[in-house]
């Protein structure tokens, strides 16, 4: 059975070799080419598909844990749902975490992610202290923001092209609670969403959900959730898993008046405009992950996810188009996700810039592409870039305006022969 | 909170035997040759259970040692696991004898050894179980592995006599017998599925036959009908089967 990405899209054929010790894993570098390292299958497009597949998962131990200090040592392959499981009933969080922990600490250095908190905590490679990096030589380097900072920058947010992140020390954040506190902001259009992420940006957290097939004066009203950890010292966590999408559906189910419908009943069953709750960590930061295989809903073609960013300056000009060509095109998207991020990092791929980031869910149909591509020109136009992991389709030109480091990423990959052994769908297309 | 001491802690039912153990809140110890090989697996445990799991040297076969070994333990255990097993090579062992000590030794001599000495520690303070693997192999003698299975029949005698004679002192006594297991030593074997257990599944088995005092466990527990069946086969017949 070939391996697949979250967005199902695009099936290819593929081997893939799991590994649980170094020796294995040169072995395996030695003997291939073409090999891209895989975590727990979450990116969504093509970055980590190719004909070889190195499965990191299986490489998954808990290495050391310093209770002073809360610096976690683990082995690339372990899941973040898996660090939550042990450490937040002992009052440790991570200090970033993407809007799933079903990924693993690998992909989350490899993607260099990021989490609801980016505004004032950076992306996850900010809590980390250093990685061991298998080369394709099969020599093991540590890279840290002091050691090889060559390697550390590419290989974060590198999409598993500089080699084979073996393991990470990342440090841990305390917490008193297992309970977040939040509020919930409802606003008529862009303007408003704009003046609510403005207002409340001194809060730790803070995403909207926006409304992304409303039309005219309604663009870009949203619900802004913002919050913080509570410090109730309720430590009892459970992680829950309440439902699975058993099979995947039909494509037709998503369309636009199903999409149009839960987008109204949505932002419709918050009444009020500034709302209080109290909720749990899964509930604030997971709320997918509650349903098994939600990525079935999108029927056998798949989809995608289509995440940009644009900087500050032209952030509201540049949403009002991109979000009138969405809704004109009538091509719905039922998770529509609005944030402003802080600044950004010199990693030469890292994909946060100080600017809004605006992430969109579409079914793979005709046409979808075509609109993707009207909205490439609209992200340069006003400056932005696309996020590699969720990308499936932009092209070399588009790839290369957002991201000015990328002949320097480059670079590295042709001076370490990175380039002759590591590749994936992504990288081949965009010629990384 | 109280020990678990898990002899052959470096086979595969043994790992998620202690696993288990170290979920429900028990540190261990983990007693196997050449403990290096060991120790990440110990520290992982540690980290997610947040439980004391300490790896000790221990040889088997080194019988001598096994006297020392007990006492130096800084904590005596509340009770016992002892996962040690040899399958050995049957045809190798029909013809070198050495093959055949090391396997009757193994399964058997050195696992008597440590558990007299634990036993009487046990009985003397009046509390504890022991949990001792033997095997379904033990519960007749067949062609294919008959010298391993004589050695698990030998144990599976020691265990009931143990069970017997510590009853009265309440210390626990509990005799495992799994059927296929899909481990290191049964890769490569072509086994049925239905009748083969996961080393979790079999780790859960014994977690709650041992908490519930049961006296001999078959894991899966299809394996008590089976070699029910097996056993009440006339020699004559058994004799002529290939199986």
């Amino acid at each position: 059975m070939s391996l697949t990405s979250w967005g199902n899209y695009p099936l290819i054929e593929n081997e893939a070799y799991p590994f649980t010790t170094e020796k294995d894993l040169k072995a395996l570098i030695d003997q291939h080419k073409d090999l891209i390292p895989y975590g727990n299958g979450r990116s969504y497009g093509d970055s980590a598909l190719s004909t070889h597949i190195i499965q990191v998962k299986p490489h998954n131990l808990f290495l050391n844990f310093n209770e002073t200090t809360g610096q976690l040592h683990v082995q690339a392959g372990v899941l973040l749902s898996e660090i939550l499981e042990v450490f937040v009933p002992r009052g440790w969080f991570l200090k970033v975490t993407p809007g799933t922990k079903l990924i693993t600490v690998g992909g989350a250095i490899a993607s260099d992610v990021h989490g609801k908190n980016h505004h004032n905590a950076g992306c996850f490679s900010e809590c980390v202290e250093f990685f061991n990096l298998m080369l394709p030589n099969g020599d093991i380097v540590n890279c840290s923001h002091t050691e090889n900072t060559e390697l550390f920058r590419a290989t974060c947010g590198g999409m598993g092209l500089t080699g084979v992140i073996l393991d990470a020390s990342i440090s841990l954040k305390r917490i008193y609670s297992k309970n977040i506190k939040q509020t919930t902001i409802k606003t008529r259009n862009l303007k408003e969403t704009f003046a609510a992420f403005e207002r409340y940006q001194r809060e730790p957290y803070s995403v909207a959900w926006i409304d992304c097939l409303a039309k005219g004066k309604g663009i870009g009203r949203c619900l802004l959730m913002v919050g913080d950890f509570s410090k109730d010292g309720n430590h009892s966590y459970q992680p829950k898993r309440k439902l699975t999408i058993p099979f995947t559906f039909p494509s037709f189910v998503l369309n636009n008046l199903t999409v149009k419908l839960f987008n109204w009943l949505y932002y419709g069953k918050v009444f009020k405009k500034i709302s209080r709750q109290t909720v749990d960590i899964d509930t604030f930061f997971y709320p997918l992950d509650a349903i098994g295989h939600w990525n079935r809903i999108y029927g056998k073609n798949g989809f995608t996810q289509y995440q940009i960013i644009l900087p500050k300056e032209t952030s509201y000009e540049g949403l009002e188009a991109i979000l009138s060509t969405i809704s004109n095109s009538g091509k719905g998207s039922f998770l529509a996700v609005l944030k402003l991020y802080g600044k950004a990092n010199n990693n030469y791929l890292s994909f946060p810039i100080e600017g809004y980031s605006l992430a969109l869910d579409f079914k793979i149909e005709d046409g979808l592409f075509e609109l993707l591509d009207q909205l490439d020109q609209l992200v340069i136009k006003y400056c932005g870039r696309i996020y590699l992991a969720k990308d499936v389709r932009v092209s070399k030109t588009v790839f290369d305006q957002g991201y000015p480091q990328a002949d320097t990423f480059r670079a590295l990959r042709q001076k370490y022969q990175m380039h002759k052994k590591f590749n994936s769908l992504q990288s081949t297309r965009i010629g990384l | 909170m109280s020990y678990v001491l898990i002899i052959g802690a470096k086979s595969d039912i043994a790992q998620a035997i202690a696993k288990k153990y170290a979920e429900n809140g028990y540190n261990l110890y983990l007693a196997a040759r050449q403990i290096k090989e060991l120790e990440l697996f110990a520290k992982d445990l540690a980290i997610r259970s947040n439980q004391t799991i300490q790896c000790l040297e221990l040889d088997i076969l080194d019988t001598a040692s096994h006297p020392v070994f007990y006492t130096a333990l800084p904590e005596k255990p509340e009770g016992v696991i002892t996962a040690v097993g040899y399958l050995g090579a049957q045809d190798l062992a029909q013809t070198d004898f050495t093959e055949a000590q090391k396997i009757i030794d193994t399964n058997y001599t050195g696992v008597v050894s440590l558990l007299n000495l634990i036993a009487n520690d046990f009985e003397q303070r009046q509390y504890g179980f022991i949990v001792g693997i033997s095997s379904v192999a033990g519960d007749r003698g067949r062609k294919s592995n008959y010298i391993y299975g004589s050695a698990k029949a030998a144990l599976s005698a020691y265990l009931s006599g143990l069970r017997n004679r510590l009853y009265s002192s309440g210390v626990h006594v509990l005799t495992v017998k799994p059927g296929f297991v899909a481990t290191k030593m049964t890769a490569g074997m072509d086994l049925p599925a239905k009748l083969t257990a996961q080393p979790e599944a079999v780790a859960n088995d014994i977690y709650n036959a041992q908490q519930k005092k049961k006296n001999v466990l078959y894991t899966k527990g299809l394996w008590r009908w089976i070699m029910l069946i097996i056993k009440h086969i006339p020699e004559g017949l058994f004799k002529k089967m290939s199986i």
